[in-house]
């Protein structure tokens, strides 16, 4: 619950934080509204769709309306999926929009103590410290290794938490030892000729949870000819902070993973998850008003990559023997590598070129899984009603391979085949790891 | 405010989920997609079937409160801007395609139904509906019936007028009427079909239509002829045409408007031109090859620099998403994007480019034209910024300049955009005073109380006003 007072500075800071010109930039002519996964879900609720929230966020600043709670469930129910933007005539910039006003709200407002112990834990305590993420994952990896797992599973206790959690510690991947997760590589030869010098950005959750994501990345990037650096100063990329209104923290995390990668005389940058790639390749605009900083991270953000847009350039699928045995395979788009990095047919072409195996676009594929950060688990029920919608999608074509390129869309499409009790019959896969089970080095 | 027991009475109707006078859910249906137009409802109401329309119109005519009934929100004029307040009315519960009926070629559907979806649902059987309003994607048929949506389809197919055969509607009294039908031919009585269609939802509210289809064309081919001269281009429209060739699609861009489009979509096209033609036909193979043959011989002795035809699909595509851009190109030059909708006889495109040409010099602003040429059909767009008031004042008088030199070449304030609230002053340029007497006659005959979207199409005063509020 907001207090009047807390409205009134949230307010003020509209009038004065918010980029008037962005927001007078819609001229709502509501070509947005189609895309919007949640006005589409909503049964369309202008409230909770891109020109809705514009509409609301301005009439805030005129003084039109109070940021009342209605407002703040509007921005809350927001997926930050961005398929709004490509799509937008005027070319506003929605995903800034959204990160401003929610840092405002977020900064104005008391939690309570619970929320407060919560977000104050995740976003201060946890994701900016590398080896803290080692720790928590290490626990994964202990409750899972000593027979908890079984235990939970078999008390029942799992039921005490929401839906979408439990069924999530279900598809939770088997994680890495704490002694493989402490020793890894800085630096990495290509095999063959030399095509590129990249560095590689290892993220907090993929370079732990997702180790084996990342060895085959660096693998698939040695095999494309790329001599590969990986500073070990670098962190968390600070998206998860910036969607959820702790921009301050997010300039920090910025700031030092820009200083990790100067200097290193590489060509790119690549990620391999559309998340991070699509909060990295916004630095600037995060350090736009920083004067020291927004030079370097304007080069920073120049360089980002994602890991299937590299491999198309140099030509991998062409170079490289893919094969796989007679399957059909389908690929849900992460959001954020499609609608902010621009990567979507990189993927595409790919998949299609390994051999054996039949590709079949999915309808909707661009649309938005419902993973989105942590909104799955703060969002549940829109999330899981998106989810829903996107299995039905997903099983009109029958492949029995998911591909994604995000770790969230990977868990949630997971989640989804979890709930839908296909497990043994579909899979979900990150696209690196597809790739490198389709590379026959034997050639 | 709405009157508490009104209220009450309203949630009795539609039940307290489908109504909603929060502040929040008002302020997101106090805008459409006009430029500079906001007002706020006093509550926003979503039915689920005629029945409780007609028991929502009854309370409202005894209360006097005014009814807008709203689709996606995607019109051009203040058509679904509550300028007065009352109830704004959604049809998002009535969204269904109701029969596809391939024996009469017809499609039924409930007003909320997407034109896109519904586009979409009759192709696969081979029928084709044509009117494509650029903003078909999220538009509504509801929407589409009441602002009588065009698109590019126009010239050869009609608008949407042309294929709505039959409705049910909700009268202001709360009588529930049919009109038309299943039918080719029907001359019973007063065609209140055509009267509903257009109204703005001034008359009434649309609650089911039956539309008409038609069968699929076979093929279609698309070309652009390239123009050094303005007035080449706008003569090689009125020259095919009097070659008694109907082309499916033939749209023009002016120079200013080229530039920003390849600069926006970088697709190649020449910005070295003055204006290019965007040509297409479709229909059985052998048509469609001998009219683009003929069209393009037209074109090349009308002076045209270059006429390519698209040798691929992807190529077609390419040229259509770049016509299609052209509004977006335009918008991202300023925050405030001005786009009007003069039409005059094709015979007049020429005189009328130019004229729109000169009234920008007149008045120093930057008016981009493009639209579709073949049915005379332009869209002169003035980029701007709606904070600068002095600016604001000459777009306004070059806008007011612009109706009346329509007027004067034989044409109209408007040809697909609707009267609504912004060109309601202009209306009598066009009407004459005896016109706006004769329906304001059929308005007042069918809502006395005039509670069915006041203040739209008739204006209150003749102050002119499309772009400047005070």
């Amino acid at each position: 619950m907001t207090t009047i007072q807390e409205q009134q500075r949230i307010q003020t800071e509209f009038q004065e934080k918010m980029d008037q010109d962005e927001l007078l930039n819609c001229m709502r002519c509501g070509f947005c509204l189609p895309t919007c996964p949640t006005y589409i879900e909503s049964g369309y609720q202008e409230s909770h769709s891109p020109r809705g929230r514009i509409a609301l966020m301005k009439a805030v600043v005129d003084g039109l309306i109070e940021p009342d709670e209605d407002f703040e469930r509007s921005l809350d129910l927001c997926l930050g999926c961005r398929a709004c933007e490509p799509v937008c005539p005027s070319g506003v910039n929605y995903g800034h929009l959204l990160e401003d006003a929610r840092d405002i709200v977020n900064q104005n407002k008391k939690f309570s103590m619970p929320v407060k112990v919560v977000r104050n834990a995740v976003f201060k305590g946890l994701f900016p410290h590398q080896e803290r993420m080692r720790g928590l994952t290490g626990l994964i990896g202990f409750y899972q290794r000593s027979g908890l797992q079984k235990v939970a599973r078999g008390t029942g206790v799992m039921k005490l938490f929401p839906e979408s959690l439990a069924t999530m510690e279900k598809v939770l991947p088997q994680v890495p030892t704490m002694k493989e997760m402490k020793n890894r590589p800085e630096h990495l030869e290509p095999i063959g000729t030399k095509t590129h010098k990249v560095a590689f950005f290892s993220g907090c959750l993929m370079d732990t949870m997702f180790l084996e994501t990342n060895n085959a990345t660096m693998k698939l990037l040695q095999l494309a000819g790329c001599e590969i650096v990986i500073p070990k100063d670098q962190a968390c990329c600070g998206a998860l902070h910036g969607h959820s209104g702790e921009k301050e923290d997010a300039k920090a995390l910025a700031r030092r993973n820009i200083k990790a990668f100067d200097d290193l005389g590489v060509d790119f940058i690549i990620t391999n998850a559309g998340g991070c790639g699509a909060f990295l390749v916004d630095y600037d605009h995060l350090l736009k008003d920083d004067t020291d900083w927004k030079q370097r991270a304007q080069a920073f953000a120049d360089k980002i990559k994602d890991i299937s847009q590299i491999l198309v350039e140099v030509g991998f699928h062409e170079k490289v023997n893919l094969e796989l045995p007679n399957q059909i395979i389908t690929y849900q788009d992460s959001c954020h590598l499609r609608n902010v990095m621009k990567t979507a047919s990189a993927p595409r072409t790919l998949l299609q070129s390994i051999k054996g195996v039949q590709y079949q676009e999915m309808q909707n594929a661009d649309r938005c899984c419902g993973s989105a950060g942590i909104y799955n688990i703060v969002e549940s029920e829109m999330s899981m009603q998106l989810l829903d919608s996107k299995m039905v999608q997903a099983k009109a074509t029958h492949a029995t391979t998911i591909v994604t390129a995000n770790p969230g869309c990977l868990l949630q499409m997971k989640l989804g085949i979890e709930r839908e009790g296909l497990s043994g019959k579909m899979r979900g896969v990150h696209i690196v790891d597809l790739l490198l089970e389709a590379t026959r080095t034997d050639q | 405010m709405l009157p508490n027991t009104v209220k009450e009475k309203l949630i009795s109707i539609v039940t307290a989920a489908n109504f909603d006078d929060s502040k929040t859910g008002r302020l997101v249906y106090s805008y459409d997609a006009t430029p500079n137009f906001q007002s706020m409802p006093d509550a926003v109401v979503s039915p689920r079937n005629k029945q409780e329309i007609s028991q929502i119109v009854k309370i409202c005519n005894e209360y006097n409160i005014p009814i807008v009934p709203r689709g996606s929100g995607t019109n051009l004029c203040a058509g679904t801007c509550p300028t007065e307040g009352g109830i704004v009315l959604l049809f998002k519960h009535m969204n269904k395609i109701l029969e596809v009926d391939e024996e009469n070629l017809t499609v039924t559907v409930q007003p909320g139904v997407v034109t896109l979806d519904l586009i979409q649902a009759v192709e696969p059987k081979g029928l084709f509906y044509p009117p494509d309003p650029s903003s078909m994607k999220i538009s509504t048929i509801g929407g589409n019936i009441n602002e009588n949506s065009g698109g590019l389809r126009g010239l050869k197919y009609g608008v949407t007028r042309d294929y709505v055969i039959g409705l049910e509607a909700v009268l202001p009294n709360g009588d529930i009427i049919r009109t038309g039908g299943k039918l080719a031919k029907d001359v019973a009585g007063y065609d209140f079909t055509r009267l509903l269609v257009g109204s703005e939802g001034t008359l009434g509210i649309i609650t089911e239509a039956t539309l008409k289809l038609i069968p699929m064309p076979e093929t279609k081919q698309t070309m652009l002829a390239l123009y050094q001269d303005l007035e080449a281009a706008a003569k090689s429209v009125s020259k095919i045409i009097a070659s008694k060739i109907i082309p499916a699609t033939l749209e023009f861009l002016d120079q200013p408007t080229l530039k920003v489009v390849e600069d926006f979509a970088k697709i190649g096209l020449p910005t070295d031109v003055k204006a290019v033609l965007l040509i297409e036909q479709d229909g059985p193979v052998e048509v469609v090859e001998r009219d683009m043959a003929r069209i393009a011989e037209v074109c090349k002795e009308e002076k045209a620099v270059s006429v390519q035809l698209a040798q691929t699909e992807a190529e077609a595509e390419a040229l259509r998403t770049a016509r299609r851009s052209a509004l977006s190109a335009l918008a991202r030059l300023a925050p405030t994007t001005i786009l009007e909708d003069a039409t005059v006889p094709r015979s007049e495109i020429a005189r009328m480019v130019n004229a729109i040409n000169e009234i920008a010099d007149k008045y120093d602003l930057n008016i981009c034209t493009f639209g579709h040429a073949g049915d005379g059909n332009l869209h002169p767009t003035c980029p701007t910024d709606s904070r600068n008031h002095d600016e604001m004042e000459r777009v306004e008088k070059a806008f007011a300049e612009i109706f009346e030199k329509a007027i004067e070449f034989g044409g109209t304030i408007t040809g697909e955009h609707g009267v609504g609230v912004m060109k309601a002053p202009y209306l009598e340029l066009k009407l004459g005073e005896a016109g706006i007497a004769a329906m304001k006659a059929v308005k007042m005959a069918l809502d006395p109380n005039n509670i069915m979207n006041p203040g739209k199409v008739f204006a209150k005063d003749s102050r002119k006003r499309v772009v400047v509020s005070k």
